[in-house]
């Protein structure tokens, strides 16, 4: 038994910590426990990778009265991933913040968001999940309000009240399931839950907070508020990698509580609002004038594609929705972070102002391309491999209008990339005089870019971790 | 059992309408206050659950939960209190728009 997992919590808490006690330097203090957290998943990934599933017993008290820490496969993969996305994304935020108490306040939160999510990803326990969740949530807010305008604070109350109904709603369906198998281990109380009235009540209930929290459609007109008025560091983290944690959570119960569930009405009705948010919230992107908004909404069509694993519910359809949640943390963490480069030297995000980006910020542009290639789902960039296997599962179980899904979602995607890539490649004559976009932001978004092309290129290490829990080789 | 049964009844009950004001409400303190109340709600279902055991003593698990629960909606209420109050003083600064500010509308 290996204590990796707790580690994964502490030392970006430890971090927090200390990043805020010493304030100015905060900066060394960020690098130090990201590479420090970074480096610990990497470990446990290998470790998981080597001898399968790790467990820690927090304490030595075990399930059903003590609380278990477990990394299966995905949630390695997930560790890893979002670990590196996350740590790069901080990088960008010191080029936006001037040294000085904001850009301290966000290492801090930033840290324990982190926490946060190494401890959604490694928990076993129902409850648990519920504290990691809102945990998120609360530094999801400050990240938000760190933004320069009204609206930011404006879009962060929004977000904190639509969120914690959200949780109010996971927390009544873990009451339920509490009540029904007398455990809050995720396995055991699948083990003891069985089909009927109550399990689909509490499932019902589980996934409507979820999905509230994840903005999928048709609760989803309250999110790109909030990502388009985060400072963009924040916007890149949130829509990258802290707007998946309520799909996480879900992914994990659904696969270990509610395994009976998936063929019922429920589990339906949730792919229902997948393949909607799919389309409406591609076509709503594709009339955005300001880029912030359009990644926004294509975000929570990504959301969308992640949540297909449920009605489609195969182990390959599971794979592939882990496999869009990794490559769009980071594509869209590169695309945030470029587009807040462009908006440093721009002065704004407005889609009209893009034409000479491709003369004057070619590493921008490039990291832009790759990550709008990545949302399209074309080779050589994870998202084709994610897109693929979605196609294909849903193909194998007979269900293929997900596919026609997946397929008009891309094809829309494509609509809108190209417009923002045609726009960036007019030359602009003159050259509007501009102030230089920031150096780190740029290689920050290009490092990003690699990542999701990386994700492409080799994908048989993240797949074989992918498709571990289940028993099958890539 | 009927006892129990009494407490899950009034615990839904209070989800359900507090959970319907949190959704109508348009002022974000209004909604505040339906959530917490929403929430009490969801601690009285935890409560009564404790009630459900075939020994006939309480089951302690569900009160520690609605002991951590208590604290996580006590922090999310005062971050929710304050970002309001930030946003109430950020619109008498700058005196425009005051239409959409929440205490203009609760006037």
């Amino acid at each position: 038994m290996s204590a990796w997992p707790a580690w994964t919590v502490v030392i970006p808490l430890v971090g927090a910590f200390a990043s805020w006690l010493v304030g100015r330097k905060s900066a060394f203090v960020a690098i130090a426990s990201a590479l420090a957290t970074v480096g610990v998943t990497v470990v446990l990934a290998l470790e998981v990778h080597a001898r399968g599933t790790v467990l820690h017993r927090v304490g030595g008290w075990g399930a059903p009265l003590g609380i278990e820490l477990r990394v299966d496969g995905p949630a390695a993969l997930l560790l890893v991933v979002l670990g590196i996305v996350t740590a790069l994304t901080s990088a960008s935020a010191v080029a936006h913040f001037p040294m000085g108490r904001r850009r301290s306040t966000f290492i801090t939160l930033w840290l324990i968001a982190w926490a946060g999510l190494n401890a959604l990803l490694v928990s076993a326990d129902l409850f648990n999940l519920y504290v990691a969740l809102e945990l998120i949530t609360l530094t999801s807010v400050g990240l938000i309000s760190l933004g320069p305008s009204r609206e930011s604070i404006r879009a962060a109350l929004q977000y904190l009240l639509v969120a914690i109904l959200g949780s109010l709603g996971y927390l009544l369906g873990v009451a339920l399931v509490y009540g029904e198998c007398a455990t809050l281990d995720v396995a055991l109380a699948g083990e003891r839950l069985a089909r009927g009235t109550v399990s689909s009540a509490a499932f019902a209930l589980v996934a409507a907070g979820l999905s509230l929290k994840s903005g999928l459609f048709p609760l989803h007109a309250w999110l790109p508020s909030a990502y388009a008025n985060a400072p963009s560091p924040a916007a890149a983290l949130l829509s990258g990698v802290l707007g998946k944690a309520a799909f996480v959570v879900l992914y994990r119960i659904t696969g270990e509580t509610f395994p009976l569930v998936l063929d019922a009405a429920p589990a339906q009705i949730v792919g229902v609002q997948a393949g909607a948010a799919i389309v409406w919230c591609s076509l709503l992107a594709l009339r955005q004038r300001r880029l912030k908004m359009l990644i926004a909404y294509s975000s929570l069509a990504q959301i969308g594609y992640m949540f297909l694993a449920i009605p489609i519910g195969t182990p390959l359809a599971r794979a592939g929705a882990l496999y869009i949640a990794i490559s769009h943390a980071a594509a869209s963490a590169a695309i945030f972070t470029a587009t807040g480069a462009l908006e440093r030297a721009s002065g704004n995000d407005s889609i009209d102002a893009l034409p000479g980006v491709a003369q004057r910020n070619p590493l921008t542009f490039f990291s832009l391309a790759i990550g709008g290639v990545n949302l399209m789902g074309l080779p050589p960039t994870g998202g084709f491999i994610a897109k693929w296997l979605l196609v294909r599962a849903a193909l194998e179980s007979g269900q293929w209008w997900w596919a026609v899904v997946v397929l008009v979602g891309g094809l829309i995607a494509a609509a809108y990339v190209f417009r923002v890539l045609r726009e960036a490649f007019v030359p602009a004559v003159p050259l509007p005089a501009t102030a230089d976009a920031p150096q780190l932001a740029e290689v920050v978004s290009l490092l990003l870019a690699a990542v999701s092309l990386l994700l492409g290129v080799s994908p048989s290490w993240p797949l074989s971790l992918a498709m571990q829990s289940l028993g099958e080789g890539p | 059992m009927s006892q129990w049964i009494l407490y899950a009844a009034s615990a839904a009950a209070t989800v359900a309408i507090a959970g319907v004001g949190a959704f109508v409400a348009v002022e974000p303190v209004r909604r505040l206050l339906s959530i917490n109340i929403a929430y009490s709600g969801v601690f009285m279902a935890f409560v009564a659950l404790a009630r459900r055991t075939t020994s006939g003593e309480a089951d302690p698990v569900p009160h520690a939960l609605v002991l951590t629960g208590i604290v996580v909606s006590v922090s999310s209420t005062a971050l929710a209190l304050s970002l309001t109050r930030r946003l109430v003083r950020a619109t008498e600064r700058s005196g425009r728009d005051s239409s959409s500010s929440p205490d203009e509308r609760e006037a």
